[in-house]
């Protein structure tokens, strides 16, 4: 009986491994096997592809010195302090104010600025009550007289501890993101904000429509937080 | 899968113990802080006297921290001790107006402002003079590390030394089991033995019939038996070739330890700061490492939550912020990048096949979906990997269910009601809008 036995145990445990093995074949740390590869790969290019003609075999790669994406304004200012200072005195914001550009920029500011400088620009963003960043200036702070044209300046370049927003945000955006943060600024110091003109202007408006990204609700919050500060 | 699971369920476990902790610490640590404060401004003749350091570190925090830290330069110098290196009265006035300062030709003045890359000290006119000495009492506490980095260091070592104790009796239970195997086999071969000594016969055992044989031969049992291998064959067999080309809970080692759970939980940075052209292209973005420096030209350490069971030790995380200096060519010491940059060679995680067509735009910032419903809770993982199994007809799926956000939508209004109509509902879907069409997604 005992040999019968030992001889069943064979199969079994081969069957059983083999079942294992088919269970467990999907490795994490490696892409799972593919119906005709030569399907899913392209024939081009891809973005973030690893190819051998690129050096590093990287497809991404900065763009050649001098070139200027589609669209790019060139910014004269200089990122020095004088180019700070020339900005701050002269540089205005060309956008009117209107709900789609003051919602584009409360929603930009949202994922951009309020991580640090907080949701209603008083330096208490969650990095600061977190203790990551400390000393974060309040947007009211009277060592820093804040402008439009400042504020673009920062979002361009980057000042002492902040980074450059270039990379993240276009010329509009950063517009809109000025705006959003002079209301602020304003709401802090107890100002009137920038509200929206009562006739739109509607050939401004065809300009912003486009790249509006704001849903309905925010819209109405923002509305409703200006209507509550005038009543105030 | 196992540990993430796990990990899930420590985090708001451990969140809780925090709070414990940190409620009933509170009171202790405030009175260690004041002790503290006593302490050092009764140590530091260089303060005259003057100065509560507990005030000082609260001014400090606010007005100061951002440019400066104690103990390593940040965007302007070290202030550690910064009471003996400057006279009291240059001081006050450098902090209170340091460009006025500069601009009438102190050479010392001059001199830090050219060290630190002509960055200018922003005015802090409002600070009085006793503000001033109380900061620079504060300036004087001394680094508080090796206390700290000893505790978690010795528990860690334990908690290993408890892992391999425990391994250790494992082994030996094993061992005495196969032990006891063996010794039951070598009684029953002598009790044999002795059996067939004291002239025992064992009775011959019939020849029976194999029982493969007799299986054989039970037509009805072959017939159940074949049919059931045929269907578990054709079940398993199915679902293997169904998962070939998916590559749900992919989760590559990338080559520098970047967490999302750190970075999207516990700091709550919106995913679209860093995978920006999420809003406006068709692909989310890897973010570029300046990106990454916006934030960690400053923070250097990593001060939060660790688990050194799975190695994610403080250490581990600093050398990782370490791996990205080194990438992005980040001279900590002057505070400069060195121009050598080692691109770091990320590994794709989410990659469609080059057939099916997808727009990250349309999806986040058109439809307004929340990443989370395709990439899962990125927020609590430590290890990204691929939540969705991202096939056909997962994406149909979607299509079905979604009804298309058409308010404020003036462009589509017409066609929407049309569509509504044609389908009587109130809400288009997806689908019904266009959604299920091949030439939408293949082309």
């Amino acid at each position: 009986m005992k040999i019968t036995n030992m001889k069943k145990l064979i199969p079994i445990s081969v069957a059983f491994g083999a079942a294992l093995l088919l269970v467990s074949c999907f490795n994490e740390s490696d892409p799972n096997y593919q119906y005709m590869p030569n399907m899913y790969k392209p024939v081009g290019y891809e973005t973030y592809g690893e190819y051998t003609i690129f050096e590093n075999q990287q497809e991404a790669m900065l763009p050649p010195a001098g070139s200027i994406p589609r669209g790019w304004t060139p910014y004269d200012y200089e990122n020095t302090t004088e180019g700070l200072e020339l900005a701050r005195a002269e540089l205005t914001n060309p956008l009117p104010v209107t709900e789609e550009n003051l919602a584009a920029g409360a929603q930009l500011y949202t994922i951009y600025c309020a991580v640090c400088h907080g949701d209603k620009g008083d330096g208490q963003g969650i990095l600061a009550q977190r203790e990551k960043f400390l000393g974060i200036p309040s947007y009211d702070d009277p060592g820093r007289n804040i402008t439009e044209g400042s504020i673009y300046h920062v979002q361009m370049y980057g000042l002492n501890t902040m980074g450059s927003y270039a990379s993240q945000t276009n010329e509009l955006e950063r517009w809109q993101i000025t705006q959003h943060v002079m209301n602020l600024k304003a709401a802090l110091k107890g100002e009137p904000e920038l509200t929206p003109e009562t006739q739109t202007d509607s050939t401004a408006n065809v300009e912003t429509v486009a790249e509006t990204v704001a849903p309905e609700g925010e819209t109405n919050t923002e509305q409703d937080n200006t209507s509550q500060n005038e009543t105030n | 899968m196992l540990k993430v699971k796990l990990r899930n369920l420590s985090s708001p476990l451990s969140l809780i113990l925090l709070a414990f902790t940190l409620i009933f610490s509170n009171p202790t640590i405030a009175q260690d802080a004041a002790d503290e404060a006593a302490t050092t401004a009764t140590e530091t003749p260089a303060a005259d006297g003057v100065g509560d350091a507990a005030a000082g570190e609260a001014l400090f925090k606010a007005n100061c921290a951002a440019c400066h830290k104690l103990y390593k330069r940040a965007t302007g110098p070290a202030l550690f001790g910064v009471g003996d290196k400057y006279d009291r009265d240059w001081l006050y006035r450098w902090i209170k107006n340091s460009q006025e300062l500069i601009q009438s030709g102190d050479a010392q003045a001059v001199a830090i402002f050219e060290e630190y890359n002509q960055s200018v000290m922003t005015a802090f006119p409002q600070l009085s003079n006793e503000d001033i000495d109380n900061i620079i009492a504060y300036t004087y506490t001394p680094k508080p590390e090796p206390t700290i980095a000893n505790g978690p260091g010795g528990d860690n070592g334990g908690g290993g030394g408890s892992g391999v104790s425990n391994n250790i009796i494992l082994g030996v239970l094993a061992l005495v089991f196969v032990m006891l195997v063996v010794m039951l086999f070598l009684v029953t071969k002598t009790l044999k033995r002795i059996a067939e000594a004291n002239g025992v016969v064992y009775p011959e055992k019939e020849p029976r019939t194999p029982l493969w044989k007799a299986f054989a031969q039970n037509q009805f049992l072959v017939l159940v038996t074949s049919i059931f291998l045929l269907l578990a064959a054709g079940y398993f067999g199915y679902g293997y070739l169904m998962q070939v080309g998916i590559d749900q809970g992919y989760a590559p080692v990338q080559p520098i330890h970047y967490s999302h759970k750190i970075h999207a939980g516990a700091n709550q940075i919106d995913c679209n700061y860093c995978h920006s052209s999420a809003r406006k292209s068709k692909h989310s973005g890897i973010p570029s490492l300046n990106v990454c420096m916006n934030c960690h030209k400053n923070i250097a350490e990593y001060n939060g939550e660790l688990d050194p069971e799975l190695g994610y030790t403080k250490e581990f995380y600093d050398g990782e912020i370490q791996k990205l200096y080194a990438a992005v060519g980040w001279d900590e010491a002057t505070q400069s990048y060195t121009g050598e940059e080692k691109p770091v060679k990320w590994v794709r995680i989410h990659n469609l096949p080059d057939f099916a067509y997808f727009n990250h735009s349309q999806h986040v910032t058109v439809a307004g979906i929340e990443c989370q419903k395709c990439h899962g809770p990125v927020e609590e993982m430590e290890i990204m990997r691929q939540h969705a199994p991202l096939t056909m007809g997962w994406c149909i799926n979607c299509h079905r269910e979604t009804n298309v956000n058409m308010a404020g939508n003036e462009y589509y209004e017409k066609i929407h009601e049309e569509l509504a109509k044609k389908y009587g509902v109130d809400q288009v879907t997806a689908a019904q809008m266009g959604g299920l069409e091949c030439g939408k997604c293949h082309y």
